[in-house]
C-alpha cells in the first residue's frame, strides 16, 4: 500500500487514489487523417516495463486533480510526481 | 481425578483461582493463566482432535500460534469458531470446546479407517482419481468438499462487533521477546513514538520460561523491570493478545488484536476484536523463532511434542506432560528441557544424533541420573491413542545409516527438538530475501527492501548476550535514524545455562536414507503430508518447491507450514543431493495466521456495508407503500402497488394512466452536471457525438457520448442555461463515470479549455409529470407560460413553480406530454405533496422505473447500459441521426471508420414481436438461427428488453440482431429454457406513436 505524494496535497494513502494506467499518451491531433494503424496504436498499445513506469493517477478522495507517476515496477518505489502537463522526466541510470 | 499432571509447585497459574471447562462434553477444571491446551494436558487428555486426511490420532505438538494439531472447534452457537489453536486459547470460566474432523467421536472415529487404506491415498491422489471423465468433477466434488475441512463455520449471524483503527507511528516492533522488548526501550528512552506488538497475554517471549542470568542475577527479575519501565513510557504503546497479519508496501501492516475474546462474558462496550491498519516510519521485526520438529516414523502420536512446549507446559503453567520422557534432540539447548524435567520429578532418558557431547552437560546429565544415547536416532513410535513405546538405533554417521540391535524405550512423552527456524513469514511478506544458513541449518533473513531492521533469533541470531546488545542498539539506531536523539548504551551480561548450538538437519531426520514402510513420517502434520509424498511428488517430476507444495499440499494448511517448511526443504535438498538454497522456497503471503473476516469487515455491515442514496421525497414513497428498487447506490421507487395488486397489475395501471392523464415520477436520481466557462460549448462539441455550437439560450438537446473506442458510454439531455453555462444531466448509475469523463479530458488532454464541471446531482429534485394532462395541471400552479408556442417541446423556462423557484424542461422520456420540474432538493417533497392534492381532479398516479421502462421501451428510446453493453456504436442502435457529420473530430468518432465498426453483419437494435401476442420473452434469452435440440446453435442476437404493453395489449421486445436493418418483417425464433420455441418478427424499434406527435403537442 503506497503513499503517493499529490502535487497539490503531499502525502496520502494509496486508497484516496486510482491509478489509470501509461502516461504520455497524447491524443493525436488530427484523429480523421491518421491510418487505422496509428489510431489503433493510441486506443490500444501500452507498455509493459519492469522498472520505470509513467503512469496517470487521480486524487479521487482528495483534490480530485490528474497527475502523473513515475514509478518502480520492481521496488514499487515512486521515484517522483508531478502535476499534467509538464515534462516527462529523465530515467537515471543509476 | 482432576489436574492429575499439575506439578506440586511451580508454574505461574493462579491455583487459587479454578476455572471450569468442558471438552467434548466433559467438564473439568483448570487455573487462571492457563491456555485450554495446558488445562487438558494437566488433566491428562492428550487425544485432542483427527487429522485431516488419515483422521490418525493427534494431541499437542507445541505451545504456541504455530501449532498443527490441537486445533477445536471453539464455542457455540452463534460465536462458534472452528480451527481455533488449543495452544494459544486462554481458558475462562465456561469455555466449551471440542475435537473436529471426526464422527461419531474423537475416541471411535469411522474416518480413521482412511489410514489403514492409505496405499490408496498417496500425495495427488484426489487429482488422479476423479480426472476422468470431466463431466463427473461436479459429481465428485460434492463428496470430496464434504470430506475436506475440519472444523464447523458458524451458521448464525455473529453478534459480535469488531472495530478498525488506523494508526500512524515512528517505530513499530512485532515480537515482545527480549529483542523486541530491548529494541522498545533503546527506541523509547530516545523519545520517538513506538508501537510494540506481541501476540501473547504476556510480554517476555521464551525467556519467560528458561532460567537465565543478567549480571549473575536472576533474569527474570531483570526482565520485569523493563517491562515496569515500558509500561511508564508515554511514547510506548504495547499491544498484547495482537497478532501482526501482513506486511505491505511502505510500511504498512495489518495486525488484529484479540480484545475480549478470552473473556467469559462478551462485552457490551468493547469489541471482540480489533483490526489495527499501521503505517510506521520504520518497523523492527523481532518474531523469535519456531522450533523445528524431527521427522521419524509415526512422529505425530500423542505425547509427542516438541521439546519448548514442554519447557513451557512445565515452567509457565506447572504442568508435566508425561513422567516418563525421552528428549529426542540434535542440540545442546534441549538439555535444559531435559534438567527441568528431572527436577520436577519426571524419568528422562535422552537420545541424541550427535556422537560428541559438551562435557558440562555430558556430567550434569550423570548426576541427574540421565541415560544418554548418543549418535542415536527414534526410528519408530507405538501407542494407540498416546505413546507408550519407541524404537531406538544407533546411526552411522560415515555410512549414513542405521547400525546395530533397535532398542526400545517405554515413555509416555516424547519431546523432540530439531533446531530453529526463524520466523521469516512477515520479512518475507515485506520482500525481504531470504538466504539458507548452513550454521544453523535454517533460512535467515538476507536482503532487506522495506525501510526496516530485523533482530534476534528473528535474524538467525540466537546467543543471548549478543540479542541483549545488539536489540538495543538496534531500537537507539532506529530512532537515531528518524533523527531522535541517542541515548546512552547499556552493557548487561546475559548467560543462560546452556548456549543455543549449531543444529544439524539431516540425514537424522528421517533416522535412514529410505522411509521406513508401513508407518508415517510426518513432514507437515496438520495436512498429513509425510516424507513419502515428498519422495513420490519428487518421483512423478513434480520437482519445483512450488509443484511440490501444491502436489502435497505441504505447509498449505491454516498453520501455512509453520513447523513443516524447511523440513521439506531439507528432505527435498536431500533426495535430489542439492543444497536447500538451490530449491529455494515458497512464497509467503498473508495474513500470517487464520483471521475472522469480521474483524476485516470491521464497522462496514449491515446498514454501513454501502451508503444509501435517497431522495427529498423518499419518506413520501415509503408512507405510500412504494416498492423500491437499487439503482447504484439509489434507493427508487420501482412501483406504487394499490391495494392487493401485484407487479403486473400496478405497472399496468401506472402507465394507462401516463398515456391517458397524469403520471408523475421521481427523476431526482438523474446525474445532474453544471457547466460553465467560455469553452463549455466548444467541450461539449468534443464529448458528444452531436453539434452544440448552435444551440439557444433555453433550448434543450439530447446527446450521446461515445469513448474513444466509438461506443455508446451514456446519454442524456443538455440544456444551455446562459451564455457560457450549461445543465448537462447523466444516467442515474452513469453519473460518476460521466464527470470522471469530463474531467480526465479537462484535465489531461485540454488544459487550456475553460470550463468548470460541478456535480449538482442532490442540489436538485425531479418532479417528472407526464400525460396528456400534464399542461393543464401544471398551469395553476406556476407562473411560466406553458402555451406550446411560448413554450414548445425541447425547452427551458425558470419561473416560480408552487411559490418555489424552479428550472422547468420540456422533455419527455415517454413520448407523451412532459415536463421535468426542477426546484432545490429542500422543496423536493413540498412540491411534491402540492402536486399530489393539486393533481387530484386528474388522478394523478405516482409511477416507478419499471412503469418508466416500459413507456419507454414503448417508445424505442434506449437505455444505456441495458439495451448497450459497451460494445455498440450509435451506428448500431440505429442513431445515425445524432452523430454530426460535419464536426471535425469528437471523442469515438475516428473509431466508427475501423474495419471492425464498419462490418455490415454487427449486431443492430431492433424490435421484435412475438408471432403469439401473448409470450413475454426472457430479458438476454437468444436468438438463433435455427432452434435445435440442444446446444450449439448458431446464434444472431439476444434481447435486451422485453415488456407486457399495457398500451398496446401485447408483448414487446428490443433486441440486438445480427444485421438486424436488413431483416425488418423476417421471422426469427428464441429458444427459450423450458424448451418452448417461440416465433417473432422483426420490426423496428418504435412501436407506440410513430410520428411523435403526442410529446409535441
Amino acid at each position: 500500500m503506497f503513499i503517493i505524494n499529490c502535487p497539490y496535497c503531499g502525502e496520502r494513502d494509496q486508497t484516496e487514489f486510482t491509478c489509470h494506467g501509461e502516461a504520455h499518451i497524447a491524443r493525436p491531433d488530427n484523429p480523421s487523417e491518421i491510418s487505422d494503424e496509428e489510431w489503433g496504436r493510441y486506443l490500444f498499445f501500452r507498455e509493459n516495463p519492469k522498472g520505470t513506469h509513467f503512469e496517470r493517477w487521480t486524487h479521487d478522495h482528495g483534490c480530485r486533480r490528474w497527475f502523473n507517476v513515475m514509478r518502480d515496477t520492481v521496488t514499487d518505489q515512486i521515484i517522483k510526481t508531478y502535476k499534467m502537463g509538464e515534462a516527462k522526466p529523465e530515467i537515471s541510470n543509476e | 481425578m482432576s489436574n492429575q499432571n499439575r506439578t506440586i509447585y511451580g508454574g505461574k497459574v493462579n491455583r487459587e483461582k479454578p476455572i471450569n471447562f468442558v471438552f467434548n462434553g466433559k467438564s473439568y477444571i483448570g487455573y487462571q493463566g492457563d491456555t485450554l491446551a495446558s488445562a487438558l494436558l494437566a488433566n491428562d487428555v492428550h487425544l485432542i482432535g483427527r487429522s485431516f486426511k488419515y483422521h490418525r490420532a493427534r494431541g499437542i505438538l507445541t505451545a504456541g500460534s504455530e501449532e498443527p494439531n490441537a486445533i477445536v472447534q471453539l464455542g457455540l452457537g452463534a460465536r462458534t469458531e472452528p480451527n481455533i489453536r488449543a495452544t494459544e486459547v486462554e481458558l475462562y470460566e465456561g469455555l466449551e470446546a471440542s475435537s473436529q474432523n471426526c464422527w461419531p467421536s474423537v475416541n471411535f472415529d469411522i474416518g480413521a479407517m482412511n489410514n489403514f487404506l492409505s496405499r490408496i491415498f498417496p500425495a495427488g491422489f484426489y487429482y488422479k482419481t476423479f480426472k476422468w471423465p470431466p463431466s463427473m468433477w461436479l459429481f465428485y466434488e460434492h463428496f470430496i468438499r464434504k470430506a475436506a475441512g475440519l472444523g464447523q463455520s458458524p451458521t448464525a449471524k455473529n453478534p459480535d462487533r469488531y472495530e478498525q483503527k488506523f494508526y500512524y507511528t515512528d517505530i513499530t516492533i512485532v515480537g515482545g521477546g527480549i529483542s523486541g522488548l530491548l529494541a522498545a526501550l533503546g527506541a523509547g528512552r530516545s523519545g520517538c513514538k513506538v508501537l510494540l506488538i506481541d501476540e501473547n497475554p504476556e510480554l517476555g517471549g521464551y525467556l519467560l520460561d528458561y532460567n537465565f542470568s543478567i549480571n549473575e542475577k536472576d533474569g527474570k527479575k531483570w526482565l520485569k523491570k523493563i517491562i515496569e519501565e515500558l509500561n511508564g513510557l508515554a511514547n510506548v504503546t504495547i499491544l498484547k493478545r495482537t497478532t501482526a497479519m501482513g506486511y505491505y508496501d511502505y510500511n504498512y501492516l495489518t495486525a488484529l488484536e484479540k480484545v475480549t475474546n478470552h473473556h467469559a462474558e462478551f462485552s457490551s462496550t468493547l469489541p471482540r476484536e480489533r483490526y489495527w491498519r499501521i503505517r510506521s516510519k520504520k518497523v523492527i521485526l523481532a518474531q523469535g523463532a519456531f522450533e523445528r520438529p524431527l521427522v521419524f516414523a509415526d512422529n505425530d502420536r500423542p505425547g509427542i511434542m516438541m521439546a519448548s512446549a514442554g519447557q513451557k507446559y512445565l515452567s509457565r503453567y506447572g504442568v508435566l506432560p508425561g513422567k516418563s520422557v525421552v528428549l529426542f534432540t540434535n542440540n545442546d539447548h534441549a538439555y535444559l528441557t531435559a534438567f527441568e524435567f528431572v527436577e520436577k520429578g519426571a524419568k528422562v532418558t535422552v537420545v541424541d544424533t550427535r556422537d560428541l557431547l559438551n562435557a558440562r552437560i555430558s556430567e550434569k546429565c550423570k548426576s541427574l541420573n540421565i541415560t544418554v544415547f548418543k549418535s542415536y536416532s527414534v526410528i519408530k513410535t507405538y501407542g494407540d491413542k498416546k505413546v507408550n513405546r519407541i524404537e531406538i538405533q544407533q546411526v552411522d554417521k560415515n555410512q549414513n545409516k542405521l547400525t546395530g540391535e533397535v532398542e526400545n524405550i517405554h515413555t509416555d512423552c516424547v519431546l523432540m527438538s530439531g533446531g530453529w527456524n526463524p520466523a521469516v513469514q512477515l520479512f518475507s511478506q515485506s520482500r525481504g530475501k531470504l538466504k539458507y544458513d548452513l550454521k544453523i541449518n535454517t533460512f535467515v533473513p538476507d536482503k532487506i527492501i522495506e525501510n526496516q531492521k530485523i533482530i534476534g533469533s528473528n535474524n538467525g541470531q540466537f546467543n543471548l548476550q549478543e540479542n541483549l546488545n545488539e536489540s538495543f542498539e538496534a531500537g537507539i539506531a532506529a530512532a537515531n535514524e528518524l533523527n531522535f536523539n541517542s541515548v546512552e548504551k547499556v552493557n548487561w551480561t546475559g548467560k543462560e545455562e546452556i548456549e543455543f548450538t549449531h543444529s544439524d538437519i539431516e540425514p537424522y531426520m528421517l533416522g535412514k536414507k529410505k522411509v521406513t514402510k508401513g508407518s508415517k513420517h510426518f513432514i507437515d502434520f496438520q495436512n498429513d503430508v509425510t516424507a513419502a509424498d515428498i519422495f513420490l511428488a519428487q518421483r512423478e517430476g513434480y520437482i519445483s518447491v512450488e509443484h511440490t507444495k501444491r502436489y502435497t499440499t505441504t505447509g498449505m494448511g491454516t498453520d501455512q507450514g509453520k513447523t513443516s517448511n524447511v523440513n521439506a526443504l531439507a528432505l527435498m535438498s536431500h533426495i535430489h543431493n542439492k543444497p536447500v538454497d538451490e530449491i529455494g522456497h515458497t512464497t509467503f503471503r498473508p495474513p500470517y495466521a487464520p483471521q475472522t473476516i469480521g474483524a476485516i469487515a470491521g464497522r462496514s455491515v449491515d446498514k454501513l456495508f454501502d451508503p444509501e442514496r435517497k431522495t427529498s421525497m423518499h419518506e413520501w414513497h415509503v408512507e405510500n407503500k412504494a416498492v423500491f428498487e437499487d439503482v447504484g447506490q439509489w434507493k427508487r421507487p420501482y412501483y406504487f402497488p394499490q391495494n392487493k395488486e401485484d407487479i403486473h397489475q400496478a405497472v399496468k395501471r401506472e402507465c394507462l394512466a401516463v398515456r391517458n392523464s397524469l403520471g408523475i415520477l421521481d427523476a431526482s436520481t438523474l446525474g445532474k452536471i453544471d457547466l460553465q466557462g467560455p469553452d463549455a460549448a466548444k467541450f461539449l462539441n468534443m464529448i458528444y457525438t452531436n453539434a452544440w455550437s448552435k444551440l439557444e439560450i433555453g433550448s434543450c438537446r439530447y446527446g450521446l457520448m461515445c469513448n474513444e473506442h466509438g461506443m455508446i458510454f451514456d446519454d442524456g439531455v443538455t440544456s444551455r442555461l446562459g451564455e457560457n453555462h450549461y445543465h448537462m444531466t447523466t444516467t442515474t448509475g452513469g453519473a460518476a463515470r460521466v464527470m470522471s469523463w469530463l474531467e480526465e479530458f479537462l484535465q489531461t488532454e485540454w488544459l487550456d479549455m475553460k470550463v468548470f464541471c460541478t456535480s449538482v446531482t442532490e442540489q436538485w429534485a425531479v418532479l417528472s409529470i407526464s400525460g396528456p394532462n400534464s399542461r393543464e395541471f401544471l398551469k395553476d400552479l406556476t407562473n411560466i407560460d406553458l402555451s406550446k408556442e411560448n413554450f414548445p417541446f425541447m425547452k427551458f423556462r425558470e419561473g416560480e413553480v408552487c411559490g418555489v423557484k424552479a428550472r422547468v424542461f420540456r422533455i419527455s422520456f415517454t413520448g407523451e406530454l412532459s415536463y421535468e420540474v426542477n426546484v432545490p432538493a429542500r422543496y423536493g417533497r413540498y412540491v411534491w405533496e402540492k402536486f399530489m392534492e393539486h393533481g387530484k381532479k386528474y388522478n394523478i398516479t405516482p409511477y416507478g422505473t419499471e412503469t418508466m421502462h416500459v413507456l419507454r421501451a414503448e417508445k424505442g428510446f434506449i437505455i444505456v447500459g441495458q439495451d448497450t453493453d459497451g460494445s455498440v456504436t450509435p451506428s448500431d442502435m440505429n442513431m445515425d441521426w445524432i452523430v454530426s457529420k460535419k464536426k471535425e473530430d469528437f471523442l469515438g468518432k475516428r473509431s466508427f471508420t475501423r474495419s471492425d465498426t464498419v462490418r455490415h453483419d454487427r449486431k443492430k437494435f431492433v424490435g421484435l414481436l412475438v408471432n403469439d401476442k401473448k409470450t413475454i420473452l426472457p430479458e438476454g434469452s437468444h436468438i438463433v438461427e435455427k432452434a435445435l435440440k440442444q446446444p450449439p446453435m448458431k446464434m444472431l442476437g439476444h434481447v435486451t428488453s422485453s415488456y407486457y404493453s399495457p398500451t398496446l395489449g401485447y408483448p414487446i421486445a428490443l433486441a440486438m440482431l445480427k444485421d438486424g436493418f436488413s431483416k425488418m418483417g423476417e421471422q426469427v425464433v428464441v429458444p427459450l429454457m423450458n424448451g418452448k420455441i417461440i416465433e417473432a418478427t422483426v420490426t423496428d424499434t418504435i412501436f407506440y406513436d410513430k410520428e411523435g406527435k403526442r410529446n409535441n403537442e
